[in-house]
């Protein structure tokens, strides 16, 4: 199982596109940092990109990546190696390789230029984030055996998660604006990975304002250490909950 | 001539006769006086009364003469947590380098540790105020100066700690170099007139680190407000000018930086505002010149209410704000001009310095948070961003001339 692991890593370590990824996000966070002298504006630049287009690489990489392997899956089930095995070491291979790739174009320029404990919060965040959108993505594999299908399926989730489903929120609380629905609205926010990893960020860059009347309740949910604990477990139900899922559908899926 | 001339010596040995007269009186362990009751009983106008360092419960101690009285080594007057502790009821009188501590508290009288009681021309300087109700309190003074003291109390509620420097009906004032830390206000004035603030820092108080009302044609120059419970608050007064202040960490609900109510012809100039959660707040302020102050990290930098008037805010910085300014209504008085924004994203064509295009520093959905807290979990999320983005190219909901028709594309050094 070692091996498979350790191959998958290596084989997509030397894919042109990750190393390209690698640049390009290489490329992002050190011309923000230098370019701009106001660090909380680079974060914010930075955010952006944590937030959309680490998530969508990911996806779409992890997504194509398994279509392309599905040969080297059949064989692979072929001999006796356990099914899980073999899951396991997709989802780990894809996993380290994308965060690697994360790590050296933007965990290293982040610890070099912000506050050691943000640097932390925004490496965080965008790691979850990459393992999430890979665990998406297999079960999107999964799901659809046909390709195209498949890569629509997880782009649609992308584009939900990331861009409509805050408008949507948007549109919920001023529909609802009259009721209390400050519940909700902490559940609605929770639940999405995307939202909790940019909640997480703001709490460590908009601090000032979040300790107001505005932020008291956001605080007090997010900000304590339970705060802090409880998005990390949600955020882990996102990278479990599709793993194991996917997972099932493979052991029993007729290849 | 020769008459004349003994005349003048005549006068002189009768002018010099009192200055010869004025003694000193010591007061210590092994000294004539072992209480500085005693020796406050033989002191006449005019004489010194040194005390040496030792621990003196005396309960109140009244100082009614014109007398000046030296600390050596910092003596300790212990109220004992149940008198004031020294009460001045003279004018001219310099009290200098004691340690005054434990005053009494009173929920009727406001005891203080060092009280002066309608009397002018006094010196409080380089005492050490611990843990009194009120630390320095004047009343009805003129002409005195505060200097150098360090005063601390270690107050847990607002209804159990009196003020720092307590000053009540009074003029002309100097307040200089002091340190106040955990008491209720810092420095409290009330009808307090003509009077100088300069160097002190206020941390950790209670409520306020500055807090004065109906206190006209003050200065307050170079002081630190450092993480006090609600910051500064300063209403219903007229001319005030504010110098190089620093106001700082005022975090919560209902803190600010400074709160500005019913204030008119101030000038707030040179200040320095970081990490409040609002920084600068104007309500019913008019004719204030708010100019080259740096408002960096806060969480609101400018909340100002639409009843204010003339106000003119120009060349200060904006930097890291989470929201620059923020109003409750459409009206707009206020002229904005020449400042510094970061997130101004504009152009500079003719090389004039300033963008060419106005800003709006009024964000939208600071408006949409002032309705619903509870937005702010949407805060910086794409469609957040994109809302905010139209509102800035066509303003809709945010009044169309809330405006800085000359933004510094960088910014100023201050």
């Amino acid at each position: 199982m070692k091996g498979i692991t350790t191959f998958i890593i290596k084989d997509i370590l030397k894919n042109r596109i990750v190393i390209l990824y690698t640049l390009i996000l290489c490329g992002f966070s050190w011309s923000i940092f230098s370019l701009e002298d106001n660090v909380s504006k680079g974060i914010l630049s930075l955010l952006n990109i944590i937030l959309l287009i680490v998530p969508l690489v990911s996806v779409i990489f992890a997504n194509i990546y398994m279509y392309n392997s599905t040969e080297f899956i059949e064989l692979l089930v072929s001999q006796p190696v356990k099914r899980s095995s073999i899951w396991y070491a997709m989802f780990t291979g894809l996993a380290v390789a994308l965060n690697a790739a994360f790590l050296i174009g933007i965990g290293i320029p982040v610890l070099l230029f912000i506050h050691p404990l943000t640097a932390l919060v925004v490496i965080l965040a965008g790691v979850l984030l990459t393992t999430i959108f890979v665990s998406v993505a297999m079960l999107c594999f999964i799901l659809m055996r046909d390709k195209a299908k498949g890569i629509g399926l997880s782009i649609m989730l992308w584009l939900f998660l990331s861009l409509m489903y805050d408008g949507l929120v948007l549109f919920f609380m001023f529909q609802f604006a009259d009721y209390p629905i400050e519940k909700i609205m902490v559940l609605l926010t929770a639940i999405n990975p995307v939202d909790l990893a940019r909640i997480q960020v703001l709490l460590q860059i908009d601090v000032a304002a979040l300790m107001g009347y505005t932020g008291a309740i956001f605080k007090k949910l997010f900000g304590t250490q339970t705060g802090y604990f409880t998005s990390f477990i949600f955020m882990l139900v996102w990278i479990v909950v599709p793993y194991f899922f996917s997972l099932r559908l493979f052991k029993n899926k007729d290849l | 001539m020769k008459d004349l001339t003994y005349h003048f010596l005549v006068l002189f040995f009768v002018l010099t006769h009192t200055v010869v007269l004025a003694k000193n009186i010591h007061v210590g362990p092994g000294k004539e006086n072992r209480s500085i009751r005693a020796a406050l009983l033989l002191a006449k106008d005019g004489d010194t009364i040194f005390v040496y360092h030792s621990l003196y419960k005396e309960g109140n101690i009244i100082i009614n003469k014109k007398i000046t009285m030296i600390g050596v080594d910092y003596p300790v007057i212990d109220g004992d947590k149940k008198f004031e502790v020294v009460s001045i009821k003279s004018d001219n009188v310099i009290f200098r380098g004691f340690q005054v501590q434990n005053s009494g508290y009173g929920s009727l009288n406001d005891l203080g540790g060092i009280k002066v009681y309608d009397a002018g021309n006094i010196i409080i300087e380089n005492n050490i105020l611990e843990n009194n109700f009120f630390s320095i309190y004047i009343n009805f003074g003129k002409n005195i100066l505060i200097k150098n003291n360090k005063i601390r109390a270690y107050g847990i509620e607002e209804q159990q700690i009196g003020n720092g420097i307590h000053c009540w009906k009074s003029d002309s004032l100097q307040i200089i170099g002091n340190h106040i830390q955990g008491h209720r206000d810092g420095i409290y004035f009330e009808f307090v007139t003509h009077s100088i603030i300069w160097r002190n820092v206020s941390r950790f108080n209670i409520r306020y680190g500055l807090h004065f009302m109906f206190s006209n044609d003050d200065a307050y120059i170079n002081n630190v407000f450092d993480g006090n419970g609600a910051g500064v608050a300063v209403m219903y007064t007229k001319k005030v000018t504010m110098y190089n202040n620093t106001f700082k960490n005022s975090t919560g609900d209902a803190s600010y930086g400074i709160l500005l109510k019913e204030i008119s012809d101030a000038e707030i100039v040179g200040n320095r505002f970081l990490s409040n959660t609002s920084a600068l707040f104007l309500e019913g302020a008019n004719r204030i010149m708010i100019k080259k102050n740096v408002f960096s990290n806060n969480g609101w930098g400018l909340k100002i209410q639409a009843n204010c008037m003339e106000n003119v805010i120009s060349q200060n910085n904006f930097i890291g704000n989470t929201f620059d300014v923020s109003t409750n209504g459409s009206l707009v008085l206020n002229k904005f001009d020449k400042n510094y924004w970061d997130k101004y994203e504009g152009y500079d064509l003719d090389k004039d310095m300033y963008g060419d295009i106005p800003f709006h520093p009024l964000n939208v959905y600071s408006f949409i948070i002032e309705n619903n807290p509870i937005a702010m979990l949407l805060f910086r999320s794409f469609m957040v961003t994109l809302l905010e983005k139209t509102e800035k190219l066509i303003p809709s909901i945010t009044p169309e001339d809330f405006r800085d028709d000359h933004p510094l594309l960088k910014a100023y050094s201050l």
